[in-house]
Order: structure tokens, then sequence, then C-alpha cells
């Protein structure tokens, strides 16, 4: 039986806002150099592959066509997962624990920049019957979401732009990150509004890049790397997709998600054992909600943790260091991608500037935006 | 090695229609709650869903996985869409075989649907940008046109003519006059098949499976909780699937190598070293009547260039010594291509529990196989299953 599953190889283009110079393939083949050179295998040597699209944002019907020349897996047992990098991650983690495959590799990109019409096809995701016809911009629904959490958990809107200052400051010390920027709380509040409360700059730019990350059983990993990064817990979860049913405050998918992991991970204490979070901020908000969900402090107390410092860089439990999407750019399936290429590069002390001292246990959390009511999270370690 | 071992217990199955009135939300939901009741269990008792769906274009909807999750029970639950092209439908019992075998789940639902008649003014329109956006779409290509070169290039290499094909046709729409969810079973002869309309020569209209609307799902269980819940469980004994390159127009279009890959994958998991002889009835997937011949050639089930022969000496009939598509087959149930895979595999599961009714196929077979197959030509996934 297999026991453990660790990551012995993570690859990476970076993060940028515009790629005019390369293809999505030629992206994904850098990303998938760098992480197989990183693992120190051939690709020959992968067992099996599980790459994360989805089609409308790929601009392809049946995307996962495109996904096996640039990684390797020409002939390979390999999927897709419609969803964010890290439910491929748990699909691959499966493949390993099923004890049939040794090594998988897994995908997840973003070309956002070659989307010309983004609102719409985001649009498309909403109810075809009850939602699509108010021709609601996936903005207007976060903007009503926001407004929920700030009534239930007495939080401002220059609370949440408080967010954006830190994550975009973190960004700064990121060479991955495509929206670093020294910006005050005055600056997100006097950008134009889009959906009040929500500002230009509440809002997570898009960006482009691919990740490619390499998973073993626990004796592969062994004998590849003395610097495996194990995966502890794994949560994913799905709320109602339907907008009149869900409760609008809290990110139910989150708690859920986390309950899942953190019960795989044996953590009973998240606030306590978790050394450091990269957590989804797509829109400001959202990082104070999910703190919430994830049980990292109790309800209607993020704002004043985020205020405290507590959650900085140099805090007691920094959330988001790389950046968040805020600063590295929202990454679409990608998203999660970014997040555990930042767990394994601080965890491993490869983390440059940006390094948080004596860290051991991390955790990513992603959800799938608007107007889903899903996310992940994953646990990873270094111990 | 102490892989655990996985059940399918329960199954259900919608009518496959052109043009349903139900949401694929109300489709998926009835599959659902079919397989569930069939083996005594309520959506309380699933730990996980996984969904298979294929191109998000035909219903319209963008992350179809998430509009589709409360209609396939995933209702605040571990909840993910698995995808690869046309193979999808078979692939999702393995997916669902993935979350129990790992040890992750217990109990997983395992959905299939597709709602083509949303895409309009035809289901076929979801295709045109399937293809490489600069190398082949400004050639304008149909998904009839490369099955139209891969037809004739299987019909050129073994010497194999329109009419040995349009028999698979006329076999499977008469198998499908035995199933209560088909949308296109008829007896018809082969001169129907040769008369019908020719879109793209050699393909004629009959030679074509429809485009559908339905679902499928069934429930997978671990060893343990599988004995508890049914007398006849059916174990997946074997899994496998293989993506070829994107690069469809540098590959030799006579052999699906792909789908040789993946059955390899599966017989050596299944522990099948002879599978014409050990495989007792097959579900290929026949979207197009060639493929079901395609098909049975790569997962060696007879020496390439001959399933033409096999078909046409009744070898693959119902009664026959291998029958293949006893169901009916895309050709004849119909094709919402997800929810097809899983009928398909569905099929094998009653076959093997000797509960196929009018279908049951004469010998009590014990080893059955559902293969599908996607994407550009170039994805082959195939599932081997054992009472």
């Amino acid at each position: 039986m297999v026991k453990r599953v660790g990551i012995i190889g993570i690859g990476t283009t970076g993060f940028r806002s515009i790629t005019p110079d390369v293809s999505f393939r030629e992206l994904i083949f850098e990303a998938a150099r760098k992480a197989y050179t990183d693992a120190g295998i051939e690709p020959s040597e992968v067992d099996g592959f599980v790459t994360a699209a989805e089609d409308f944002i790929e601009g392809y019907s049946i995307a996962d066509e495109y996904c096996p020349d640039q990684i390797g897996a020409v002939l390979k047992p390999t999927h897709t997962v419609p969803g964010d990098f890290i439910q491929a991650l748990a699909s691959g983690y499966m493949m390993i624990m099923t004890g049939m495959f040794k090594t998988v590799a897994i995908e997840a990109h973003s070309k956002a920049s070659n989307i010309k019409n983004i609102d719409e096809v985001l649009g498309f995701a909403l109810d075809p019957v009850y939602n699509r016809p108010l021709r609601e911009t996936p903005h207007a629904i976060a903007g009503l979401e926001m407004t929920r959490y700030m009534f239930e958990t007495c939080t401002s809107s220059e609370q949440c732009a408080k967010v954006v200052v830190k994550n975009k400051g973190n960004a700064m010390r990121n060479p991955y990150a495509a929206f670093g920027a020294d910006i005050t709380e005055r600056d997100v509040m006097n950008s134009e509004p889009i959906s009040l409360p929500l500002h230009r700059l509440d809002i997570a730019p898009h960006a482009d890049g691919a990740v490619v990350t390499v998973l073993a059983d626990g004796d592969t990993a062994l004998a590849l790397t003395d610097t495996p990064i194990w995966i502890e817990g794994l949560g994913w979860c799905t709320d109602t997709p339907t907008l009149e049913m869900r409760d609008w405050g809290e990110a139910a998918y989150a708690r859920l998600a986390a309950e899942m992991a953190y019960k795989m991970a044996g953590i009973a204490d998240p606030a306590g054992m978790i050394d450091f979070a990269e957590i989804c901020d797509e829109y400001s908000f959202k990082e104070l909600q999910h703190m919430e969900a994830l049980k990292l402090c109790r309800p209607g107390e993020a704002a004043h943790l985020l205020e405290s410092g507590a959650t900085s860089f140099t805090g007691r439990l920094p959330i988001n260091v790389s950046g968040g999407a805020l600063g590295v750019g929202h990454l679409f399936e990608a998203s999660g991608a970014h997040k555990i290429l930042e767990l394994v590069e601080q965890l491993r002390g490869h983390a440059g500037a940006r390094q948080i001292p004596d860290v051991n246990i991390g955790l990513a959390q992603v959800w799938r935006g608007v107007p889903t009511a899903t996310g992940a999270v994953a646990i990873l370690s270094n111990m | 090695m102490g892989m655990r071992k996985v059940a399918i217990v329960g199954a259900g199955i919608t009518k496959f229609v052109r043009r349903a009135q139900e949401t694929g939300k109300e489709l998926s939901w009835q599959a659902s709650k079919m397989a569930l009741d069939s083996c005594g269990i309520t959506l309380d008792d699933v730990d996980m869903v996984t969904l298979g769906t294929a191109p998000d274009a035909f219903d319209g909807v963008h992350m179809k996985g998430e509009y589709l999750a409360d209609g396939a029970g995933a209702y605040r639950k571990p909840y993910m869409r698995h995808y690869v092209g046309g193979g999808t439908g078979v692939f999702s019992p393995i997916h669902g075989w993935m979350h129990v075998a790992s040890g992750m789940a217990d109990i997983c639902l395992v959905v299939a649907e597709e709602k083509m008649s949303s895409c309009q003014p035809h289901p076929a329109g979801a295709f045109l940008t399937i293809f490489d956006h600069t190398t082949e779409q400004p050639l304008k290509p149909t998904l009839i046109w490369i099955f139209a070169l891969e037809m004739n290039r299987y019909m050129q290499t073994y010497g194999i003519s329109k009419a040995d094909i349009a028999r698979v046709s006329v076999k499977n729409k008469h198998n499908a006059l035995d199933h209560p969810s088909a949308q296109v079973a008829e007896d018809i002869t082969v001169e129907d098949v040769l008369n019908s309309e020719t879109l793209c020569w050699p393909v004629n209209r009959l030679d074509i499976s429809p485009a559908s609307d339905g679902a499928a799902a069934v429930v997978l269980a671990s060893e343990r909780v599988a004995r508890r819940l049914t007398d006849k469980p059916i174990w997946i004994d074997g899994v496998g699937m293989s993506i070829d390159t994107a690069y469809w127009g540098t590959r030799d279009l006579s052999y699906p190598r792909y789908v040789e890959t993946a059955a390899r994958m599966a017989y050596d998991m299944a522990g099948i070293k002879e599978p014409a002889k050990e495989i007792h009835i097959a579900e290929p997937y026949d979207p197009f009547d060639y493929k079901e011949l395609h098909h049975m050639e790569g997962l060696l089930l007879c020496p390439r260039g001959e399933a033409a022969r096999l078909t046409a000496e009744g070898y693959t009939a119902r009664d026959g010594n291998l029958p293949i598509c006893p169901s009916g087959g895309a050709l004849g149930v119909g094709n919402p291509i997800a929810a097809t895979g899983l009928m398909k595999v569905i099929e094998i599961f009653l076959q093997l529990r000797g509960e196929a009714g009018k279908r049951q196929v004469p010998g009590k077979p014990t080893c059955g196989l559902a293969q599908a197959w996607g994407d550009l030509m170039q994805m082959g996934t195939v599932i081997v299953l054992r009472s």
C-alpha cells in the first residue's frame, strides 16, 4: 500500500500580464521541462498525467486534445480535470494512491491574454434559464457577495482595501509576480467603482503562465530527492451552483474542503499548526472570508488580524506572501498551481527575498471564481 | 499487491432522445437517482461524486461541471469533473475507480451527462472549434470530414467495402430494438445504409450515430461496502487510458494505436493474456460504424483487417462467439457522448449480472470490456469488468 505522496519537482514560466511571444503550448513546454529537470527524471519515466483546463477559457472545444505533446504524455495515461489545479492534484494523488502509478505529472496554465471578451465568457457560466437573462456580470455577483460578507462580519471596504495593499506589496518581493505595486488604501478606494463596494483594484487582474509539478509515491520520492514536499491533506468541495440557494456571507465550500483536508492531515488546531497560507484573493474580501472559512481565525476576526499585521510577511501567520492573485495575477485553472508553487518554494527554503524563516506546514486554498461555489485545499509539509 | 478492489453495485440510465425537455441538471439527477435506488442507498451514503461530460459548447455553459453539480448529487460533497473528449464516458468509472481504489472514498457516485440539443442549429457546430486554430481551422474542417478521411484510410488499407462496414450499423440498430433507452433502433438493411444521403464520402447518414440528450450513472463501492450492498458486485479488474499526439495528420489513421496502448494497460492489470479468448463480450465505441471494427482491432479482439469479415460471419452478433455492442451501441441506442460511454459500461454490468433481459447474451459471460474513444481521434479508454 502506498502511504504517502510527495512533490518531487515543480517548474513554472512565471506570470506575466501578456505573453505575445509564446503560444500556450510553448508556455506549458517551458514549465514541463523545468519540472522534469527539477525532479531529475525524463518525461518518459512519468507514469501518468493530469491537466486542468476549461474549454471556454482555452478557446477550443475538447481542449484536452492539445495537452499531450508538450508535456511528454503521448501514448500515456492522461486525463483532464476541468477544474482547478488543486483538484487535478487531488486526481493525481488518487492515481498514485491506487498503487498503479509511481509518478504523475500535473499541469495547468493560463493564456488569459488571448481572450478578447473575458466577462462575456464568464457570463456563460451563469444558469442559462434563471440567471443569464438578467445579464449580470461576474463582478456584480462578487459585489453582492462582498456586501453580504461585510454586513455579517462588520467589515469595511477600507479594511478590504488593506488586503490589496498587503498583497501587491508582497508581490514586489516575488520575481514571478506580474502586478506587484507600492500602493495605499486610498489608491484602492479611489480606483473606479466596478460594482460597489468593489473597486477596480479590489479585483485581481488576469495573468498568463504555466506550472507543472511531478508527484511520486513515498519510496520513489525518497529515492529521487532529499527534499520531497509531502501532500499531507487534500480537500475539495462544491456548494450549490444555484445563486438563489447559497449562503452568501460564509464560504461554505472552503470550510468543508478545509475540514476534509485537516482531517486527512490530522490537524486539530489549524491556526496553531499552519505556518503560512496561500489563499484565494481573487477579490480582496475573499482573502478575509476564506481565512474565516479555513478556521485560521474566528468569523468576523479576519480584518482585525490583517490590521494587526499578523498576516503580513513578518507576521505570526503570513498570508499570500507570494502576492496572491492580486499581486501575481488571476490564473483561472492555474490559480491553485501558483499557490502550490509558492508552498513548495517556501518549504524547500528556496523563496529568496520572500522566504519566511522556519516553516514546516503550509496551506493552499483556491476558489473557482464567480459564479461557482467550488473550492479546494491542499496542505503540504517538508517533514 | 494490496490494491483495493472496486465494484460497480448500481446503475441508472435515462432515455436517449434527440431533444430532451429536461435540463442537463434534471437528466443528471434522473440517472443518479436510478443508480442510487438500484442499490438501495441515498445521497447521504455517497462519499464523493465525479462527473463526466464532453464539450461545454453543447450545453453552451461555461464550466458545465459546476453548473451540473447539484443535479449530479454533489451538493456540499467532494466533487470533480473529468474530461477526455469522446472517451469521457468510459473514463468516468475509471475516475470513480481512482476515488475508491485510492482509499479516499468508500462509495463514489459516477455520473455522465450530455445535452447536445441545446447547441443550435446543430450540435455538430460544437466541433468546429476542436481544430488547431493556426494549421487546421483555416481549412474549415468539420468532424465528419476527418472521420471520412479515417474511414477511407481504413477501407483502403485492408480492402474493406462500404457494405462490409454498413453491416455494423444494421446489427447495432437491430440490437437496440431491445434497449429501453434507445433513440434510433430499427430494422434496416445494408442497402438502406448505402442509399442514405452521403454526407462526406465515404460516410453516409446511417453510418453515423445521432445527436442525443441523455445521462447515465453508476455507483462504485469498495469491496467491504460492495458485499454489504449487493450479492452480485461486478468488479473493475482492469482500467486503461492513453492519449496520442494532437498532430493527427502525422499518424497512420488505419489503426488506433492509442486504443491498443490503453487496452494493454487494462489487460495487464486484469491479468489477461489472450484478450480474444478471455473477453466474452465487448462494447467498443461505435459513433461511426467503421469505428466498431477499428476498435475491435485496436482492442486485440481480432487480427488487423479481420473485423469486417467476423461481422459478416455473425461472430459479433448477440448470439455469436464474441457479442459486440449487444446494447445497440451509439448507432442504435443513441450518442449523448459521455453518457454513451457509461451506457456501454452499464450494458456490460447488466450482462455479467445476467440482468440484461431481452438483450442477454447466451453462455453466461463472466468477463467483458467497454471502450470509448475521443479527442482528435487520439484518446482511448478501456475498462475490464468481471463478475
